[in-house]
């Protein structure tokens, strides 16, 4: 493990800190403040949210200053905690009992193991094309086709989005970029930075001015104002942290809005699979949150889009 | 501190969360009785309760699976568990049957002693999946020696989906251990009527 000391890297960290110490000081004064008991009890929600916030940019914090490994081990970890959490709310049967373990201690790991040793040729097309065949194989050989196509479409939807795509985040690390070198961990600070304000932002902006819900059967709280004042606002931020990254300030931002924008449709996405399933959170890992999918739906998204865009417009 | 870190262990394997919705978690003598799918089943049971009850609570576990080896060192020194015979179910050999029976469940009536708590699987095995097979008389014979014990029927979700019968290693789902509004045996009421209702007690407990 070796310590990154990028200065850049700390005033980044260093404006996270600031902010969370500014949410918390609002948090303390709206906790003052409220008289009803239902602002009370969104307010309570709130801090709870913000609370959970210093925890995750503490673990973060370590993850990525701790250098490749530990950006690899969070990642991986929260793929695993993802897929469980999907997976639990999957119809599946026995007979896909080796595929399920083939994609929790085979797939992860491994898919992990090539983020680590920069082996993108087979990062890319590991689950995709030998998981995705994998899958279905193995459930056939154990015999029960009850729902046959639905069972294995969930699995391979579950390692896509859970593992897959979330690698693309400390995928960020194996890009090589024409005098950026060794600086990508500000590359994954930045993905991460600019979905979570998009949330954040969208959150916020709903619960002021929200009154056109975009889907209100998939999700009640996004809204039309919401979802326009946090992606703008969510751009601005990333075009000025332009400073951190390899781009010029509209490349910034413009990646910035694809970020948001893909970030919203995996919130989007993954709220429609909750509603179906008839359930309001993936999970109770994190307070005021719900599950690590909850938190890390939109990441899902713009993470392997964010990567792409990267990979083809800035690296030889 | 091997139970303790084995309670741990069983929580991180099955993400098992105790949803506590017809009782507390109080200090007094229960009988917790469960769907049974997985060899999971009772540890995870176990580990969800909160330390000072779990010193408390043995298990009831079958003599055949349990009775020798380092299953049966596990079932007796960490977990305090009871042992006792499964029957056979055969209509032979009748009266022996139903004596050995009488003696199983005053054997583990005494277990309860004046400070444990019991659980127990009454469909006496695992079965394939969410649905719940019709109980074993012991619970009811159990709390005709016992009354002064409160029932608690608990219901076992996706233990079954972490840990199939038959597999050896465990897919982590996330299950949960739901636990009901006490029951007890009617003043008038029937053997049969009894085991039925305790069953749809512990079914009423799954989630649409």
């Amino acid at each position: 493990m070796s310590l990154i000391v990028d200065r850049q890297l700390v005033e980044l960290f260093a404006g996270i800190l600031l902010t969370l110490l500014v949410a918390s000081a609002a948090g303390f004064a709206l906790s003052r403040r409220v008289r009803s008991d239902a602002g009370r009890a969104t307010v309570e929600n709130l801090n709870a949210r913000i609370r959970a916030w210093w925890v995750m940019a503490a673990v973060f914090a370590v993850a990525v200053l701790s250098g490749r490994i530990g950006a690899v081990m969070l990642f991986a970890l929260l793929s695993l905690l993802a897929l469980r959490e999907f997976i639990t709310l999957t119809p599946t049967r026995r007979a896909d009992h080796r595929a399920l373990l083939g994609s929790f201690f085979v797939a992860v790991p491994v898919q992990y193991y090539l983020v680590a040793t920069e082996w993108y040729g087979l990062f890319s097309v590991l689950i995709p094309v030998y998981a995705f065949l994998f899958i279905p194989t193995s459930s056939a050989v154990a015999g029960d086709t009850d729902g046959f196509l639905g069972r294995v479409a969930e699995i391979q939807w579950g390692l896509m989005v859970c593992v897959y795509c979330v690698s693309h985040a400390p995928g960020l690390l194996m890009l090589r970029i024409p005098g950026y070198e060794g600086q990508n961990a500000k590359l994954l600070l930045f993905l991460v930075l600019v979905v979570q304000a998009s949330d954040v932002l969208q959150y916020v902006w709903g619960k002021l001015f929200g009154r056109h819900r975009i889907a209100p059967r998939v999700s009640p709280s996004k809204t039309w104002e919401g979802f326009v004042g946090g992606i703008v606002c969510a751009s601005l931020i990333g075009g000025a942290l332009w400073w951190a990254t390899p781009f010029r300030p509209w490349q910034a931002m413009a990646l910035s809005l694809a970020i948001t924008l893909s970030g919203f449709a995996g919130g989007l996405t993954m709220s429609a699979i909750k509603r179906d399933r008839g359930v309001k959170d993936y999970g109770a890992a994190i307070a005021g949150h719900g599950g690590i999918l909850d938190r890390i739906d939109s990441i899902c998204f713009a993470a392997p889009v964010f990567f792409h865009l990267t990979r083809y417009f800035f690296t030889p | 501190m091997i139970a303790g870190g084995l309670a741990g262990l069983a929580r991180l394997v099955s993400g098992a969360t105790g949803r506590w919705v017809g009782c507390r978690p109080e200090p007094r003598q229960r009988i917790y009785f469960a769907n049974h799918t997985s060899h999971l089943d009772f540890v995870v049971l176990w580990a969800t309760l909160p330390p000072t009850l779990r010193r408390l609570t043995r298990p009831v576990a079958a003599e055949d699976y349990w009775g020798a080896g380092l299953r049966h060192y596990v079932i007796t020194r960490v977990f305090d568990g009871v042992l006792v015979p499964r029957g056979s179910g055969r209509a032979a050999e009748r009266s022996a049957q139903v004596d050995a029976a009488r003696r199983t469940v005053e054997r583990v009536a005494a277990a309860l002693g004046r400070e444990h708590s019991l659980i127990i699987f009454p469909e006496g095995t695992r079965g394939p999946g969410p649905e719940v097979a019709p109980f074993k008389s012991g619970l009811y014979h159990l709390c005709a020696l016992r009354p002064d014990v409160e029932l608690v029927p608990v219901y076992l979700e996706n233990l079954n989906r972490i840990l199939p019968k038959g597999e050896l290693l465990p897919v982590p789902f996330l299950s949960s251990v739901t636990f009901g509004v006490p029951i007890r045996v009617g003043a008038e009421e029937s053997k049969a009527a009894f085991l039925e209702r305790a069953r749809a007690a512990v079914t009423a407990l799954r989630r649409p």
